[in-house]
């Protein structure tokens, strides 16, 4: 523990690779001190974090994609896009949907801002509908994330529309009291950017 | 069991070859099959999908008919005479909804079987029918004197946990002063279990503080049971260590959504209030 709290704090990019390993070690405090070393490295973990992605273990992999999810970078969109939807592990799913809603999007090309924003809100709406109530929670924190950076960035308002009436339908209806109050969060927040495009 | 968001008392079950569509008439037939395993599986089953989706009124009554028939089982049982389609059927019962269950489980808190004891005080405790209370408190006799261990078994003489926790469910006040020398019981999950009491039916913020302490304990199996004590009495101050606690962020994401409702149930106004967008604030941060 001591010796990944170091490494953490090295910030040093050779570190990146034990930092990793950290997060396979069944510790939570190694893995907690180990991501936080990763996001502050942020750009450069990134690569390495994807291609070290522990298909054999989901809490070192909760954990890697906690770190991308937090780091932002948008070259972490496919791998997070995957989790999002088809990982069995709960604790990663949740993660991951999260993590699409907030990521750097001034680091892609407009065109390519458009196309990835897309699939992102796609994902969000699908899993808004998850039988897992922790999952459609998350989706809402998503889906406010990707609101504000859409009402900054967006040319086309249907995808606008599209979130914000699915935004008002969970705070309307959804079965699990927690989500419902999260939706109900999420309109007050986007109601407070005074976004009127936002709110259904 | 560590990554589920519910932390669950289901023991692990591989479901049987074509049990992924049944349907409820299908699973009802099976709580008499042949193979005992099958019954233990289609008791589990309709606890499962029928205390999270629903069904149609009739088939749901139906459900719970098989089912209190199921408790009477004598076909099913193990080496050391316990009766594991009886527990089942109680832990599933639990989670219908349905009163008529109640008389029923009251018998079951008589079986020789300490785990069908233990399901059925649990399945009292969620159905919320207050005539259970008296035959609840009987299981308490003696007191914490009689409350041992049972040679060579893992539990003590009665459920008590299950008890404890089902009368503060049901808020018997009158049992206040029977419940409180268990905050002292020798074993830690009985003590959690009585401060958890202690609060819902004292809501002295003492108790609350009490589990809100038990986090920092060296069990991370007491400090998981902590979490779910606090999401279970919602106590509202306890947010911020439960989000700083040492364990998974599953069981404090859990203990804070109990947190979370509690709170909603208080509030009158359309507008959130500022504790409850302070609750959600820290389950975003545990996604």
């Amino acid at each position: 523990m001591t010796a990944v709290r170091a490494l953490a704090d090295a910030r040093l990019e050779e570190g990146i690779p034990a930092l990793i390993q950290a997060l396979g070690y069944n510790n939570p405090g190694a893995a907690v001190m180990a991501v936080n070393g990763l996001v502050q490295l942020s750009e450069v973990a990134v690569q390495p974090l994807l291609e070290q992605l522990d298909g054999y273990n989901y809490g070192a992999r909760a954990y890697a994609i906690r770190a991308l999810a937090a780091i932002a970078d948008p070259r972490a969109l496919d791998a997070l896009l995957d989790a999002a939807v088809n990982d069995f592990a709960p604790s990663v799913r949740r993660a991951a949907i999260k993590g699409i809603g907030s990521l750097h999007w001034q680091l892609l090309a407009e065109d390519d801002r458009a196309i990835a924003q897309t699939h992102v809100l796609e994902t969000l709406l699908l899993v808004s509908s998850d039988p897992d109530w922790a999952n459609r929670y998350a989706a809402v924190v998503g889906l406010q994330a990707l609101a504000v950076a859409l009402a900054k960035t967006a040319i086309d308002t249907s995808h606008v529309s599209q979130l914000s009436t699915r935004l008002a339908a969970l705070a309307q209806t959804d079965p699990d009291p927690a989500t419902k109050a999260r939706a109900r969060m999420a309109q007050q927040h986007l109601r407070q950017l005074s976004q009127p495009l936002l709110v259904a | 069991m560590l990554d589920s968001i519910a932390p669950s008392l289901e023991p692990s079950l591989s479901a049987p070859p074509g049990s992924d569509v049944w349907t409820v008439e299908q699973a009802i037939a099976k709580l008499s099959h042949k193979d005992t395993g099958l019954r233990y599986y289609a008791a589990w089953w309709l606890g499962k999908v029928l205390g999270t989706a629903g069904t149609d009124a009739e088939h749901h009554a139906a459900a719970v008919d098989a089912l209190m028939l199921a408790l009477q089982d004598e076909a099913d049982r193990t080496e050391l005479g316990g009766y594991p389609l009886r527990r089942n059927a109680a832990r599933a019962l639990g989670k219908l909804a349905d009163r008529r269950a109640v008389p029923s489980l009251m018998v079951c808190l008589d079986c020789d079987d300490f785990y069908v004891r233990e399901a059925a005080a649990q399945a009292l405790g969620s159905l919320g029918d207050r005539t259970c209370i008296p035959a609840l408190i009987r299981l308490l006799d003696g007191g914490v004197a009689a409350a041992q261990l049972v040679p060579g078994r893992p539990h003590l003489t009665q459920p008590y946990e299950a008890v404890i926790e089902a009368l503060g469910a049901l808020a018997a006040i009158e049992t206040t002063d029977l419940i409180r020398p268990f905050v002292e019981h020798p074993v830690a999950r009985v003590q959690y279990a009585a401060t958890r009491a202690m609060y819902q039916l004292t809501q002295n913020p003492a108790y609350g503080e009490r589990l809100v302490h038990a986090l920092q304990g060296s069990d991370i199996q007491l400090r998981r049971t902590a979490l779910s004590d606090l999401g279970a009495i919602g106590y509202a101050p306890a947010a911020e260590a439960i989000a700083s606690s040492a364990a998974e962020n599953s069981f404090k994401l859990f203990a804070l959504k109990g947190l979370l409702e509690h709170q909603l149930r208080l509030e009158t106004t359309e507008a959130l209030d500022e504790r409850s967008l302070q609750i959600m604030t820290l389950m975003d941060s545990l996604l």
